[in-house]
């Protein structure tokens, strides 16, 4: 369903954030994308939906080419896939029901958008959504009154009205306390599952991915190291992936390089956007 | 620095000796050219006028705001004849405070036009000034950039004195006045609001397939709503202040009434026209502090 060849990302400085990453997802399958900070995880599944231009390469979903459509085309191939934050990136002063109904803003013309006149089964799917992902009744709260998990199955419901293929998550935990990652991972494994959807899943927390999904792509310094189902990702490869020895005296990562990991995508995503806007 | 004294304590001085000395230096030097600078005022000044001040603008006040205690003859009012003259006095004022009425709410109308107008142009310049929301960072941006430069460098009041010479004197030139001030202002503040936006959240509203249209009133508009709303405000208040003013050089409102009462030495109106500039304030401050708290 989704294919993607000889996938490159290089920036203006030289670096290459991506290298002829190569990655075949059949319909349906959870795919973990997991790999140090840095790695590229956020940039591989922003140049599918093409947040990030590829450099080279070609990104095919269902056989069309992503990487050569224009711009009302790259819309329409957007619909069908739905990308899900870290930060949950809602439009925090729009109501919970405002912005799940953007999810269909790919269907529906500007004047209508702007007006708020969505056509009565979008707003049927939404309460729909709403209530399978345990938010019934809050759809006219604002978005920053709610908490974190509840924002982010606000972002879930946002993705799934889009009516995907697929689901680009760009760790979709990492905010969240482990109590509520659990709850959010095993909403959006029964919510693939309900709807025969493919996900990509950028994670920082490898027993979460290895609990929850189908197969475990390791990502390192922009080269796919190991391509498997959970069971054969050991501690003996984890050091493949994430570097260093014994990978059992590993810490957890260093906040701040996360951090710089966040920055840099938003920065390049956010230059595209400028020629993008407007 | 630390040089050892002569009974071996250490001894540790912020500057050395030298350091020092120049430091006095500068500092005497500096106090010079204050010295100086003072003694070129003062040779241009004529200070006959400014020890004359005090009492010069007691004289004023006393016209501006006070009944005459004399009568023609130079004799103190008889009882009676003052009770009728402080009459004749506080109905005259009366009566002038209600023909201010219309220039009063002119000026009112050029600061809320004004600012309506200078908002709906900065709204587009700031889209295209904002680092991440312009066509082109090359082109467009600079040329957005200069007209907001371009705006905020000029004063409204040397706008109105330009306007008034172009399409003659009236609201009209005041409103566009205070408009064109106003577009530099309001579209920097704006600018720099968007620029500060949560990308994350655009890119979601970008990677649902939106527009551009869509992009921008899903992912960056409600974003700065509250930037916006308290932008326009605050320059509203500020713009009440500064229509007061244009009419000076005939760009309508109550400056117009306020050059006329100077220019007939009509001292008594001038201080009516203070108080109701005063009122007006006071009130717009209220107004517009209410209205902020209201959109935050």
């Amino acid at each position: 369903m989704l294919e993607i060849t000889d996938l490159t990302k290089r920036y203006p400085d030289g670096f290459e954030a991506l290298k002829s990453v190569e990655l075949t997802l059949p319909q349906g399958q959870l795919a973990a994308l997991i790999g140090p900070s840095g790695a590229g995880k956020s940039t591989l599944i922003r140049c599918v939906n093409r947040l990030v231009e590829p450099t080279e390469g070609s990104v095919k979903l269902d056989g069309t080419e992503v990487t050569d459509l224009g711009r009302s085309a790259l819309r329409g191939a957007r619909r069908d896939m739905a990308m899900i934050f870290q930060s949950y990136a809602l439009v925090e002063r729009l109501s919970v029901m405002e912005n799940v109904l953007s999810g269909r803003l790919g269907y529906v013309g500007f004047f209508n958008s702007l007006l708020r006149r969505f056509p009565s089964q979008d707003i049927q799917r939404a309460y729909k959504l709403l209530e399978q992902v345990g938010l019934e009744g809050l759809h006219d709260r604002r978005a920053d009154e709610l908490s974190g998990g509840q924002q982010q199955r606000v972002g879930i419901a946002r993705a799934l009205m889009q009516e995907p293929k697929l689901l680009l998550v760009d760790e979709p935990t990492a905010s969240l306390d482990p109590r509520t990652a659990h709850q959010v991972m095993g909403l959006l494994a029964d919510l693939c599952d309900e709807h025969d959807l493919a996900a990509i899943i950028n994670i920082h927390d490898v027993p979460l991915a290895k609990e929850y999904t189908d197969r475990i792509l390791g990502l390192n310094a922009g080269q796919l190291v190991f391509d498997g189902p959970p069971a054969e990702l050991t501690d003996e490869v984890l050091p493949d992936i994430y570097g260093g020895e014994d990978w059992s005296a590993h810490g957890e990562q260093s906040a701040d390089e996360e951090d710089d990991d966040d920055d840099e995508d938003v920065r390049s995503s956010g230059q595209f956007l400028a020629e993008e806007v407007l | 620095m630390s040089s050892p004294s002569t009974d071996d304590q250490p001894v540790w001085r912020k500057r050395s000796r030298r350091q020092a000395l120049t430091h006095w230096v500068i500092t005497l030097g500096i106090a010079g050219v204050v010295l100086w600078c003072f003694k070129l005022i003062s040779d241009e000044t004529t200070w006959s006028f400014v020890w004359s001040g005090p009492a010069q603008a007691g004289e004023l006040a006393n016209r501006m705001f006070l009944p005459e205690w004399y009568n023609r003859t130079g004799e103190l009012w008889a009882e009676g004849e003052f009770w009728s003259h402080l009459g004749a006095f506080l109905a005259d004022r009366a009566a002038y405070a209600a023909e201010l009425w219309s220039p009063l709410v002119d000026t009112l109308h050029i600061a809320t036009l004004g600012t309506v107008l200078g908002v709906m142009i900065a709204s587009p310049l700031a889209f295209l000034a904002a680092e991440n929301t312009t066509p082109s960072v090359k082109f467009v941006r600079p040329v957005a950039l200069l007209f907001l430069v371009t705006s905020r460098s000029v004063n409204s009041l040397i706008w109105a004195l330009l306007l008034v010479i172009v399409i003659g004197p009236g609201m009209l030139s005041g409103i566009l006045a205070i408009a064109l001030r106003s577009v530099g202002f309001c579209g920097k503040l704006l600018f720099e609001a968007i620029e500060e936006i949560d990308e994350a959240t655009r890119d979601a509203v970008v990677s649902t397939g939106a527009g551009r249209l869509q992009t921008l009133t899903y992912g960056v508009i409600p974003q700065i709503a509250p930037a916006f709303a308290g932008i326009s405000i605050y320059r509203w208040d500020i713009n009440i202040r500064e229509a007061t003013i244009i009419g000076l050089v005939g760009a309508g409102g109550i400056g117009m009434a306020l050059q006329t009462a100077i220019d007939e030495l009509a001292w008594g109106h001038v201080s009516v026209i203070f108080i109701a500039i005063l009122a007006t304030v006071i009130l717009s401050e209220w107004v517009s502090a209410k209205a902020r708290a209201a959109v935050t």
